[in-house]
């Protein structure tokens, strides 16, 4: 029996995936066997998943054909370094989830927990098979299984109709996606009919059909990332789906969507680069990501606000794919690895810190029932677990040092730092400007991580059921510590993980950025050179840790030492609360009122004579009444014409027949 | 010149024509029995026509088909459209979309664009009854006629199987029938359809207290 191969075992692992979700079916009610049995084992095959594209990083590609599907046309696998690096995301990241699910799942959550077990596993499964594909029906068919399998998970709760609308919104964006990527494929076999990867990776398209075939693979990529103007469906979803999913939509999907944008856009049409390219995938990139930036800040809904933030990071994530587009199509491969390099980088970091961002709100959610940020506050005292894990996802979040979103937006602005080399004046007015812009979104994501971080956990309890609210329990705890060490581990360790992906630059690129950085040492980050910026991640933590720990003593020393509770705001008012603290509402205030125009807001400020004052602000999206009320209102036309056909009388159907029966006597005469 | 034509396929004529005639009367019958009554004869008429192709191409089967229509179309299904009449109490006018005399000038219209279209292919044709296709054609057209302009739901009915008279009258004279096989599996497939379609009828009229179909327009949504 010859030794297995790593492709081997990554198909074991959709298999293992696969038998766990149909074990769910065996006994559909019995919440303990599917909760405390399968979804760990699940974990631990995403563990093995992790172990093995860690270790397969670095070699050549492996390739495999799997007959199945339709006669004559398996499905073809490949394993490269890309695919290595995503499946790495998706083993590391769902084992921490799968574990937090163990615990998180109840009862009496409309779908019965051994479907629910089936779907979330398939949905796994179709992740791995997506990243696996090397060819358009195979893709496709991983595709849609994703899609599906995720849309049923977002409706687990679907006894709510706001939740099945939302469930129905994300199958329509995905289906326009697919439609996309699908003629995305079509042009890029150019003709040939042979719709495997590597046929497409031969051809040479003319420019325009290239460029047709880039633009739909940023609409259908996009319309799964969430990319503007396509991104409706994920501040919806992302609320409706039980925490677990919301993370693992987060955390990893939306990445295959960014693995498939670089699949097409480096790999399949990698042999004709447009400078423009880039520049488009930049502008959507920067646009999305200030707009996702600027209405998570305003949210009141806790997961409305990471579903928005979700929105910014991948705005943030196609600014640098743009970035190295640009970079490489002006042979400026160095660069262009660098950028790259930030992509993926974030990549693993946003999957770390948002599925454990989602996670956290879901234990929020099952101890207090509320996800209006108005309501909660101050659960740091009855949940620490939670929230101090929520904290390092938080800090990882608004991209501080030493955590990992530092290591990646630093690198990304690295890369833009060097973009004076440009041969292209326009490009180099344009490009300072996008560095501008996306440093204003890391301090407005602060802002955000601040206001989620801030009302939930800090101050005093707004509700007097908060006080009675329970932490994580065990399972949940260690999923969320999982994933909080990957955003540790992402932050202090970059040079050796940058070694690791750099397989994936190489063999995108032809040249990555660790053999420049060997030179220097495993503890310092030095991209290009240490002369023009370099980052010591473990002395950054030391000196943190270090300052942290004297700031305590010399408070505890100088001061009283004592631990005083009393009320915050004690000027002389009598009827003085909790309420009293700055609301979510409050709190963004100055956001919403800068960028009022970008906002589509209803208010209601109450006069002097309102009986029963209140004050409420809904904020809306201007892509919604612009875009999409005006094309469903077509479409609705649209079909009101053609039911005029549909009269629903007999005697009108049978004329139909009559008509087309005459008409065809007459034309089809011999 | 009449000489020429030998007399079985003067009867083939008679009988065909006499089938078109009963379908323009069934076009321009109001009343329900009689209009059952006219499908009988029709019915009869066409078995007429089915034995003399027999006879004079010593067919077997086709004496088969002959019995068949006798038994299903002249007598089987009268009886069962007479019993639902009586049952469902349905026995007052048929109203129509159209007027009478109008839909008699667009079925002589129908029964010339058949005439005209049939003509290349029934010179296609060797059999001794090919002059018939046309009448064929123009009775299957002047059944669905029918079925578009009737309001109540038997004259629909009486219009599908007339339709299927003219198929059958079109197989024969085309291609003296078709297999035997086919021609049982059809004549099951009215049967079935005719008693289908009566236990249809005591459920719209449960529905909506009337056989008239112009009701179910209220089953759409929207």
């Amino acid at each position: 029996m010859p030794p297995l191969l790593p492709i081997d075992l990554l198909l074991i692992a959709v298999a293992a995936w696969l038998l766990i979700g149909l074990a769910g079916l065996a006994a559909p009610g019995n919440l303990r066997y599917i909760s405390k049995r399968l979804f760990p084992l699940g974990a631990l095959v995403g563990l093995a998943l992790g172990a093995t594209a860690l270790n397969f990083l670095g070699s050549g590609p492996q390739v495999a054909v799997l007959a199945i599907g339709l006669p004559d046309l398996p499905f073809h696998l490949r394993l490269d370094n890309l695919t290595a690096v995503f499946a790495l995301l998706l083993g590391f990241a769902s084992a921490g989830i799968s574990v937090y699910a163990a615990g998180y799942f109840r009862k009496g959550q409309g779908t019965a927990p051994g479907l629910l077990c089936l779907e979330y596993h398939f949905f796994l499964a179709s992740m791995l098979m997506v990243l696996m594909a090397d060819d358009a029906y195979a893709f496709m068919v991983a595709w849609e299984s994703m899609a599906l399998s995720s849309f049923f998970l977002v409706t687990t709760d679907h006894k709510h109709a706001e939740i099945r609308s939302a469930g129905y919104l994300y199958l329509l964006i995905a289906h326009v996606g697919a439609i996309a990527i699908l003629l995305s494929f079509g042009v890029m076999t150019s003709g040939t009919g042979d719709y495997s990867f590597a046929n497409m990776r031969e051809q040479h398209l003319s420019p325009f059909w290239a460029s047709s075939a880039y633009l739909l693979a940023l609409l259908g990529f996009g319309a799964k990332a969430g990319l503007v103007p396509v991104h409706v469906w994920l501040p919806e979803a992302h609320p409706a789906a039980p925490s677990p999913v919301s993370a693992l939509m987060s955390g990893v999907m939306l990445k295959t969507a960014i693995y498939g944008l670089m699949r097409v856009s480096f790999d399949l049409l990698g042999s004709q680069p447009l400078w423009w390219w880039g520049v488009v995938a930049m502008a959507v990139g920067l646009v999305t990501a200030l707009f996702g930036v600027l209405y998570s800040t305003v949210q009141s809904d806790m997961k409305r606000l990471l579903a928005y933030s979700s929105i910014e990071n991948i705005g943030l994530l196609a600014v640098g794919i743009g970035l190295a587009l640009l970079f490489r199509s002006y042979k400026m491969p160095v660069l262009a690895a660098l950028a790259l390099t930030a992509v993926l980088y974030h990549c693993l970091a946003h999957a770390g810190f948002k599925s454990l961002l989602f996670l956290c709100t879901g234990s929020v959610l099952h101890a207090t029932k509320e996800r209006s940020l108005g309501k909660l506050g101050g659960l740091i005292h009855p949940m620490p677990w939670v929230a101090w894990l929520a904290l390092v996802g938080v800090i990882a979040s608004t991209g501080l040092p030493p955590l990992s979103g530092f290591v990646s937006e630093w690198l990304l602005l690295q890369a833009f730092l060097f973009s004076p080399g440009l041969p292209h004046s326009w490009l180099n007015m344009v490009v300072p400007v996008s560095a501008a812009v996306v440093a204003l979104v890391a301090a407005l994501a602060g802002f955000a991580m601040v206001k989620f971080f801030g009302i939930i956990f800090l101050g005093q309890a707004r509700e007097e059921a908060l006080k009675d609210a329970h932490d994580a329990g065990p399972w949940e705890r260690v999923g969320l510590v999982w994933l909080a060490g990957l955003s540790l581990a992402l932050g202090v360790l970059p040079s050796t993980i940058i070694s690791l992906i750099d397989a994936a630059t190489r063999q995108l690129l032809g040249t990555g950025l660790a053999d420049r950085m060997k030179e220097n040492g495993w503890w310092m980050l030095a991209p290009i050179s240490p002369e023009r910026a370099s980052y010591q991640p473990l002395i950054f933590l030391a000196v943190i840790t270090a300052s942290l720990l004297l700031g305590r003593q010399l408070v505890r020393r100088l001061y009283h030492g004592r631990v005083r509770r009393s009320p915050a705001w004690d000027c002389g008012y009598v009827f003085q609360g909790p309420r009293a603290q700055d609301t979510a509402e409050g709190f963004s205030q100055p956001i919403r009122r800068i960028f009022e125009t970008l906002f589509r807001m209803q208010s209601h400020i109450p006069t002097i004579r309102d009986e029963r004052p209140y004050y409420s602000v809904k904020v809306e999206d201007h892509f919604w009444h612009w875009l999409y009320l005006p094309l469903a209102r077509l479409v609705t036309a649209f079909s009101h014409l053609v039911a005029r056909l549909q009269g629903g009388r007999i005697a009108i159907y049978l004329l139909y027949s009559f008509v087309t029966l005459i008409f065809l006597l007459l034309v089809a005469r011999p | 010149m009449t000489a020429s034509i030998p007399l079985s396929a003067q009867l083939i004529n008679l009988f065909a024509s006499v089938i078109l005639l009963l379908a323009f009367a069934m076009l321009a019958q109001r009343r329900m029995l009689p209009l059952i009554n006219l499908f009988a004869y029709q019915g009869l008429a066409l078995c007429m026509s089915t034995l003399v192709v027999a006879v004079t191409t010593g067919q077997h089967h086709l004496y088969w088909s002959a019995g068949l229509t006798l038994l299903l179309k002249a007598l089987l299904l009268p009886w069962i459209l007479h019993r639902l009449v009586r049952k469902l109490h349905v026995r007052f006018d048929v109203e129509s979309l159209i007027n009478i005399p109008t839909t008699m000038l667009v079925g002589i219209v129908l029964v010339m664009v058949s005439f005209n279209v049939a003509l290349p292919i029934s010179q296609l044709s060797s059999t001794v009854s090919r002059g018939t296709l046309g009448i064929a054609l123009a009775t299957v057209m002047l059944a669905f006629l029918m079925m578009i302009t009737r309001t109540k739901a038997i004259p629909q009915v009486v219009g599908f199987l007339a339709m299927e008279n003219g198929l059958f009258l079109a197989a024969t004279s085309a291609t003296y029938g078709m297999p035997m096989v086919v021609e049982l599996g059809i004549a099951l497939d009215v049967l079935v359809g005719a008693i289908i379609l009566g236990v249809f009828f005591f459920q719209i009229r449960d529905q909506f207290d009337s056989l008239d179909i112009r009701h179910m327009e209220k089953l759409k949504d929207g």
